[in-house]
């Protein structure tokens, strides 16, 4: 449905967006994740034919949007980061409008514009002007902006923001709802928002694709290297000594400012072993008292600043 | 034709459903009055050809006025829709700049046209108190010169607001453009010698005398005609151009 390659976009002699290629199938859910500059952002204005790319083509809908702009605009919905508004304008009448700009025929404007109000749950709100709705609700009418047309592809640019944990949970459900029939891709740097909507995730960082993969791969990926997590009762610096020996093990922090002292011990180990149980056996060997033991699997945030701030270390001595 | 329609319809809906359209055309059509009744007491009651008289000031007067309403006129028409980020809506949808620009233009253009119309009723007290009546070729080539005339200001204003997301800056502009196009005209009038007849052929306000006095000229329509198609031009490049800023 949307297929990006080599695309690059700068500004003088900043890149924004730099060689950046994936596709989305048909019906998918796409996360673009990456911190605020990432250039997720400019990538979208791209899909959407707001903006030439300075090299590198992007495919939407099989039409090129470059060469068939006018094509792919017809093809995509679009909620900018701030909502593109007419404060002056009710809601009905805003999304009327928005329907003879994408050139509906007359005679479907009025079930289109029912449609998106009724999933946008706009309702009561279809007489009132947008200047006077909230926040939430304006972010609502965005939403309903974006889907009123019926588009093959819709490309929301942070959609949660601003909103509250309530709207949101919403906002979530909408779109989960929206994907197989429509094709999406949403950018945000909301971690969890990624992991509950996105069928796959590209985690974008300086212009660059850090990564491409499901919230679910990426996770045990890196799950593989592991985290262990340990209470005991023992003294310090022995301890620190029996897991240092412990093969396989890559880093140890020990915390003793617990006030029942206890001390808690993380563990990271090399990927491929699993050392719980070698570690649980050792300590019963000395006759320390072990209180827990488990372990950890990094989350998507984990993952997410391994990569992004990984990408950052390699690349300040380049500059 | 149907987005060209749906930019028009909408920028008719944001200057009638506001009170930006009642008030403009509330005090234009005050200060008209209040002028033109300073023009009937003004004139020469033993004159034959006070009516003309009249109706020339009067006319005159009109393009004085444009000069001062115009700028409110276009000063948000793409500084707000920038500011707003409407702008990014209307350029990923399925119409070109060129449709944005003249739903636009025309849009104004109305608004103008609405502020005009009613000043027809001065030139009606004019028909019916007078004898004889003037020349009627004065009222339409006037009317048709007004338009052309306030035309090619919005046309001016329409570009000068699409450099800015500030209306005020947008204003300020065009208010200094046209008192720069009303300059030319006033510092070069009677001036001979080459350089001052090429700026008086070049001067917005010097075309509009001509249509006041009756005269259709088609030096003078080609004029506006050329005036409103570049700034028209100029405004659909200027559009595009968004698209290759970074913001």
């Amino acid at each position: 449905m949307i297929e990006v390659q080599n695309l690059t976009k700068a500004y003088g002699l900043v890149t924004a967006v730099d060689h950046v290629s994936f596709t989305v199938n048909k019906g998918e859910i796409l996360g673009f994740l990456g911190p605020n500059g990432a250039g997720k952002t400019t990538t979208m204005r791209i899909l959407t034919g707001f903006m030439p790319a300075t090299s590198g083509t992007a495919r939407v809908s099989g039409f090129d949007v470059a060469q068939d702009s006018l094509e792919v605009r017809r093809h995509i919905g679009y909620l900018p980061e701030a909502p593109p508004l007419y404060p002056d304008m009710a809601v009905g009448t805003y999304l009327d409008f928005v329907l003879r700009i994408k050139n509906i025929p007359a005679e479907r404007r009025r079930a289109r514009v029912d449609d998106a109000i009724e999933k946008t749950n706009l309702g009561d709100k279809r007489t009132q002007l947008i200047k006077r709705l909230s926040r939430g609700y304006k972010q609502r009418v965005g939403l309903a902006q974006a889907l009123v047309h019926d588009p093959d592809v819709i490309i929301l640019d942070e959609p949660t923001v601003g909103l509250d944990p309530k709207q949101i949970i919403e906002v979530r459900h909408l779109i989960k709802s929206l994907a197989g029939s429509h094709t999406i891709i949403l950018s945000t740097h909301i971690l969890p928002e990624v992991s509950m909507t996105c069928d796959r995730v590209v985690i974008i960082n300086k212009g660059k694709i850090a990564a491409v993969d499901t919230p679910q791969n990426l996770t045990t990926q890196l799950k593989s290297g592991q985290r262990i997590q340990l209470e005991v009762r023992a003294p310090e610096k022995p301890m620190q000594e029996l897991l240092g020996q412990i093969p396989g093990t890559s880093r140890v922090q020990l915390d003793s400012s617990r006030a029942d002292g206890h001390l808690t011990a993380t563990v990271e180990a090399a990927p491929g072993q699993d050392i719980r149980s070698v570690i649980a056996a050792k300590i019963v060997e000395k006759g320390w008292e072990l209180y827990e033991l488990r372990g950890v699997s990094m989350s998507l945030e984990d993952i997410f600043l391994e990569l992004t701030t990984d990408d950052a270390a390699h690349a300040q001595p380049s500059n | 034709m149907r987005s060209l329609y749906a930019i028009y319809r909408k920028e008719m809906g944001h200057y009638f459903v506001s009170p930006i359209a009642y008030v403009l055309v509330g005090l234009f059509l005050f200060l008209s009055g209040f002028f033109f009744d300073l023009y009937v007491n003004a004139a020469n009651d033993q004159a034959p050809d006070a009516p003309t008289w009249v109706l020339r000031a009067f006319l005159g007067f009109l393009a004085l006025v444009f000069l001062f309403f115009l700028p409110m006129v276009t000063m948000g028409v793409y500084a707000e829709e920038r500011k707003r980020g409407t702008m990014e809506l209307l350029m990923t949808s399925p119409i070109t700049e060129l449709q944005i620009v003249l739903g636009k233009f025309f849009a104004s253009l109305t608004l103008f046209g609405a502020m005009l119309l009613p000043t027809a009723g001065c030139v009606v007290f004019i028909w019916l108190h007078s004898d004889p009546v003037p020349p009627f070729r004065i009222v339409l080539s006037g009317y048709l010169g007004a338009l052309l005339f306030g035309g090619s200001l919005l046309a001016l204003g329409s570009f000068l607001s699409s450099l800015t997301e500030n209306q005020i800056i947008a204003a300020a502009l065009t208010f200094a453009a046209f008192l720069v196009l009303w300059a030319i005209d006033f510092g070069t009038r009677g001036a001979s010698g080459p350089a001052g007849q090429v700026l008086q052929y070049l001067s917005v306000i010097n075309h509009y005398d001509d249509f006041t006095r009756g005269i259709i000229d088609t030096a003078g329509v080609t004029y506006y005609l050329s005036f409103i198609i570049l700034f028209i031009f100029l405004t659909v490049r200027s559009v595009d151009s968004m698209r290759w800023r970074r913001a």
